[in-house]
This record gives structure tokens, C-alpha cells and sequence, in this order.
């Protein structure tokens, strides 16, 4: 299981597109993701409704935990994403 | 076959039919006689049908509509969506209820999120109505995508079913119920859709059927013959030409003018109604202003607006109705009392007069609009039923800065003593819409009497007469500014009345221009008589139309 906590590089925050740029590659990676917004609780990566529904916005801390198969490049690839403005 | 209904405009279209299907109703929550397993398979086959339908059109539409599409598709067999199903199928619901309740849950949990979430709770009740007609075996509801042109029929369509209409895609639009008022109508006129609406019989037209929809003549025509399809084709093509024409100041044949101005709901509009060659605004409405609004917009914002819409038609008249309140538009902060009867209750004049601040600063703003621009502008007031009415808003615009000031003939009372309300001001303007609803005493948004709503009846026309009348006789203009100006045979017929001006829906302006270029002021007055001594509105309908063919079929006099 590997971890890190970053903040969200995405102008209008983990909505829409970025959202779903998060939820199609966490649920294509066939690890077990999970997401969770700075004091909330952990939800699956994979679903485009629970990451949509947390609220989360531009510069929120979300903690990212992968589990299974290649954790590290998971976790790599996945925090690009959340760093990158996808709203530019 | 022939199915008769309302037409909307003169357009003629040809197309195969696509049948919009209705709005599923809640599944019943009643126990499962399948096992949860099996359940749990129809469910998740259904929501993987949908996601993959979503994906294709996506694909498809490309751009950012993909986009979209795609994370509906992700929504469709979203993971805790498939876990909130199981969770309902192991309390032994069935697939169709668990769907629908789990849908609903996220879409609560979305809606109260407020702001860019609160749409897109209106997004999974599409995809819930989506996999919920798949688990059925029913065809989707809401607008089709055949990916061709093809004639639309439909029940009635919901406001947001107009919002996503592909007019690239649509040839014509056929509805079962509604009026020739009712909000598709009213779409089908702005948007240039030629449309028939309470068309009855349209529910036996069946998806692929060709049908030849011929709006001029409110007729649905099922299965034509070659020479019938030839026929609307060669007017489809007669039409194109005729908005093709250059755009010519309304005027009858000996060049009488008849001006033809543009109804316009917001500014933004100004554009297509001059490029229609719209000569002003016959009625502006400042509704959209106030609507959704908890209070008044302040005096600057109102400005802003006015100046907006001033400006485009900058040397020419605007004709702007203050706010129109009560019956169908309701406006918290002007009137919250619940009426049982709120189309003769506080509404119009009455409801500004009750809440006089908002009238003043609507006319402030509108007076300072004016000042800064160069179009001419006359204000009305909307709902007038008498004298006393009639000098109370023209002694208030005029000390508050407005030049022309005027009243609407919406109500019998107005109509019948025309003169002396003609003599307390500026300028009347006739609202067919609503002086037709009370004069017939049927509700104009109820679709069981929607036959009574016919401005040609001899009635509704006879108050005409009498408004024309004593304009003339006053030397005051009276235009025309309900949807019967759009009517290019009535429009001949009201220009006889006495009617000086007429103002419509911009998308009847072609239609109406060519219709009074064919008759002189002694044809019109022909015409407006042959329809007040009918009995009834068909029958005028008929009179007129009697002595408009001999007019337009008669051989030329000898130079």
C-alpha cells in the first residue's frame, strides 16, 4: 500500500473533466484507489459519483491510497494527474 | 390520411416521423419475484447498455459534448452506484426500483450541493430515465437522436426537452396536445420550426412513417402520394425564396405603410429581428428582468438592459411594456396572495399600481435609457381596464421623463370604450392573445378550450373594429401585438380594422410582408368585413379567405 497527500492543480477543482481524466485512469489501473478530502472520509477512486460528490476544489488537500499491482507507478501517475490543470 | 391540429406558421416540411417517448413513471416499489442475483444481472446489464450508448454517441459528437458524454457513461455503471442497487436488490426490491432509488440518492446528494452540482443532478435523472426504459424494454424518453432529419411527434415537449432540440436535425414538430399559445408553440414560432400542435390523432403515426406536415394549413398529411410530396417540395423551395427576398418596409399594395415590428423578450434578440428586417420593437418585454428574481432589479441594472436593446435599434421605435405580472408569470415580491382566479386577479397595472415603487423605477429606468440613445421610445402599460387606469400610468410616465406613453387593449372593458381610453393617452396596442381569452371567457393555457382561443372570431374582432375606430377618429396609433399579427391573412384583416402597426414573433415577418403587398386599403377593409359578419371564427377564418382568392385570382384592369 503506498500513499501520498497533494493538492488539487485543477482551476475548477475535481469536477467534470478532471474528474472524470481521475476516475478513467484510477479505474483502469485495476488497483483498489481510494480518495479522501482533508478531514473526510475515504471514497473509491473508481467512482466518478463519490469523487464528484466530496466537493473537492482548487487547492484542497486530497490523500490519495493505491493498493495492488504496480502501487507505485499507480500512485505516480494518478498524483500527475491531480497536479495538472486540466481547466487551463 | 389527414390529421388536423393548430398550425404554427406557414412552413411546409417533409420527413420521416420519430416518435418522442414519455416520461417513465416511478417504478413501484413492490418485492422482487426473482432472486437478488438475477435482479443484480438485469441491473448491471442495463446500466453497461446505457454507458455504452453514451459512449458511442459521444464519440460521435466529439468536442466537448464528448466529454460530457463520456462521464455520463462513467455515471451510468458508476461502482457505488452498482453497490447502492445490490445494497436495495438484497432488501428484495426489484432491479427497476433500485435503480431508480439509487439514482436518487446521488441525485439528492448532488442537488443539495448547490451551484455546478445542482445540474448535474438533473443529468442522472436522464440516466436513470435511460436504464430504467432498457430494464423495461421501452424506448428512451426525452428528445431522439436518429442521427437524420426527421419530423418530430411528441405528446407535448417540457421546456428543457425544447433546450436540447437539434434544429439542424428537426424538419417539423408535431404535438398532440397544447394550444396555439402554449410554450411549444410559442418555441416552434421563435425558432421558425414548422410545427401543428393538438394534433389529436398524431398518436397513430408510427416511428419511419413519411409525412408531409403542412403548418399554413394545420394538416398532418400520413402516407402521401408521390404528386403530394412534389407539391409540398416545390412550396418548401417557394419559401426558401420567399426569406430570401430582400427585406422591404411593410406596406400594402398601393404602398400604404403598415410597419412590421418584431416582439422581442431580451435584447438579445435585436440582431435576428433586424436581419428579418424588423422596422422597431412593437413590444418589448422587461419580464425576463424580474423573473427569478426574489426582489426588483435595481434602477442601474434595469438601465443597463434598456440601453442594451436602445441602442441596436437606434433611430427607430421600441414599444416597451412594463412588467407584466400575476396569472401565468407570478412574481413573489409583487403579489404572494394565492388567487383562485389569477387571469382576472391583482395583475398588470393593477399589481404595479399596488406596488407603485417598482413602476417608478422601471419608468426612471427606461426615461434614462432613453435619454442616452437614439431610438424612439413609447412605454405601455399592460392590463388596462379603464379610464381611470389609463391616466394614472401616463400621468406617471410623463412626470417621471416618458415621452409616448400608451396603454395594451387586453380586456373587453378597454376595448368597448376605446375612445375615451385613446383620449387619456398616447397610443393603444392591441393584445390579441389575452383580449381573445377574455373575451371568449377561456383560459388561454388550458388545452380543453384551447378551440375558443381564436382570434378570428367576429367578437374578438368587432372590439378591434371599435379600437381602430376611434384611433382614427382620435389621429392615435393602434398596432397590433399579439400572435394574430402573425397570421398573414388576419394581418390583412386587422390592417382593415384600423390597425396601423403590426408586431410579431420575428420569424413571421417574411410571410406577413408578402401577404399585405398583395392588397390594397379597399381589399383589407373587403376582408375585414367579409369576417365581422361571420358567425364564428371558422367561418370568418373562411370569408376572408373568400375574398382574398377573388382579389389575388382576378385578372389585371387594363393599363
Amino acid at each position: 500500500m503506498v500513499e501520498r497527500t497533494v493538492r488539487i492543480g485543477s482551476t475548477h477543482g475535481l469536477h467534470a473533466r478532471p474528474a472524470k481524466l481521475f476516475t478513467q485512469a484510477a479505474a483502469a489501473s485495476g488497483a483498489a484507489v481510494t480518495i479522501t478530502k482533508s478531514g473526510g472520509k475515504p471514497v473509491n477512486g473508481a467512482s466518478i459519483l463519490a469523487v464528484i460528490s466530496q466537493g473537492i476544489d482548487h487547492g484542497d488537500e486530497v490523500t490519495l491510497v493505491v493498493e495492488g499491482g504496480d502501487e507505485q507507478t499507480v500512485l505516480d501517475g494518478l498524483v500527475d494527474l491531480l497536479l495538472t490543470d486540466h481547466d487551463e | 390520411m389527414q390529421i388536423t391540429g393548430t398550425g404554427i406558421g406557414q412552413g411546409v416540411a417533409v420527413g420521416p416521423v420519430v416518435r418522442m417517448a414519455e416520461p417513465l413513471p416511478e417504478p413501484v416499489d413492490r418485492p422482487s419475484h426473482l432472486d437478488p442475483k438475477l435482479e443484480g444481472e438485469r441491473a448491471r446489464a442495463s446500466m453497461s447498455v446505457v454507458a455504452a450508448e453514451l459512449m458511442s454517441r459521444g464519440a460521435k459528437a466529439g468536442g466537448a459534448a464528448q466529454d460530457v458524454l463520456e462521464a455520463q457513461a462513467m455515471i451510468a455503471e458508476d461502482p457505488s452506484l452498482v453497490d447502492e442497487v445490490a445494497n436495495r436488490l438484497e432488501n428484495g426490491k426489484t432491479a427497476e426500483r433500485a435503480v431508480f432509488e439509487a439514482f436518487a440518492s446521488y441525485r439528492d446528494l448532488l442537488a443539495g450541493m448547490g451551484g455546478y452540482m445542482a445540474e448535474r443532478a438533473a443529468d442522472l435523472d436522464d440516466i436513470s430515465q435511460r436504464v430504467i426504459a432498457h430494464l423495461l424494454k421501452l424506448p428512451a424518453p426525452g428528445v431522439p437522436d436518429p442521427g437524420h432529419p426527421f419530423v418530430l411527434v411528441a405528446r407535448d415537449l417540457a421546456p428543457a426537452d425544447t433546450a436540447t432540440l437539434d434544429l439542424e436535425k428537426v424538419l417539423g414538430l408535431v404535438t398532440v396536445d397544447g394550444g396555439p399559445t402554449s410554450h411549444t408553440a410559442i418555441l416552434a414560432r421563435e425558432k421558425s420550426i414548422v410545427a401543428i400542435v393538438g394534433a389529436a390523432d398524431a398518436t397513430g403515426l408510427a416511428d419511419g412513417d413519411t409525412v408531409i406536415v403542412d403548418a399554413a394549413n394545420g394538416l398532418v398529411v400520413s402516407d402521401p402520394s408521390p404528386d403530394e410530396i412534389a407539391t409540398a417540395t416545390t412550396r418548401i423551395a417557394e419559401r426558401a425564396a420567399l426569406e430570401a427576398a430582400p427585406v422591404t418596409p411593410g406596406a400594402l399594395a398601393d404602398g400604404t405603410s403598415v410597419p412590421l415590428l418584431a416582439n422581442l423578450g431580451s435584447a438579445d434578440g435585436a440582431p435576428e429581428a433586424l436581419r428579418l428586417g424588423a422596422e422597431g420593437v412593437g413590444l418589448f418585454r422587461t419580464e425576463f428582468l424580474f423573473l427569478d428574481a426574489d426582489t426588483a432589479p435595481s434602477v442601474t441594472d434595469q438601465q443597463a438592459q434598456y440601453t442594451k436593446l436602445l441602442t441596436a435599434f437606434a433611430g427607430k421605435k421600441v414599444v416597451v411594456r412594463v412588467l407584466d405580472a400575476g396569472a401565468d408569470k407570478p412574481l413573489s415580491f409583487l403579489n404572494d396572495a394565492a388567487e383562485e382566479n389569477p387571469a382576472l386577479g391583482l395583475r398588470g397595472i393593477r399589481a404595479l399600481r399596488h406596488s407603485e415603487v417598482i413602476l417608478r423605477e422601471q419608468l426612471t429606468a427606461l426615461a434614462a435609457a432613453d435619454a442616452a440613445t437614439d431610438a424612439e421610445l413609447w412605454v405601455m402599460a399592460p392590463m388596462v381596464a379603464t379610464v381611470d387606469e389609463t391616466r394614472y400610468f401616463t400621468a406617471l410616465a410623463k412626470e417621471l421623463g416618458i415621452r409616448v406613453a400608451g396603454v395594451m387593449v387586453e380586456t373587453p372593458s378597454a376595448a368597448l370604450i376605446a375612445d375615451r381610453v385613446l383620449a387619456a393617452c398616447d397610443f393603444a396596442s392591441i393584445g390579441t392573445n389575452d383580449l381573445t381569452q377574455y373575451t371568449m371567457a377561456a383560459d388561454r393555457l388550458l388545452g380543453t378550450v384551447a378551440k375558443l382561443q381564436d382570434p378570428w372570431h367576429p367578437a374578438v374582432l368587432r372590439l378591434i373594429a371599435d379600437v381602430g375606430r376611434a384611433g382614427a377618429e382620435l389621429g392615435k396609433p393602434v398596432g397590433i401585438c399579439g400572435e394574430a399579427a402573425a397570421d398573414p391573412l388576419l394581418a390583412v384583416v386587422l390592417v382593415g380594422l384600423g390597425a396601423t402597426s403590426l408586431s410579431m414573433s420575428p420569424s413571421a415577418l417574411a410571410d406577413v410582408r408578402a401577404s399585405l403587398a398583395r392588397y390594397s386599403p379597399d381589399d383589407a377593409k373587403s376582408l375585414a368585413g367579409a369576417a365581422l359578419a361571420a358567425e364564428g371564427a371558422a367561418e370568418a377564418r373562411a370569408a376572408a379567405q373568400a375574398v382574398a382568392s377573388e382579389i389575388t385570382t382576378a385578372p389585371q384592369a387594363a393599363p
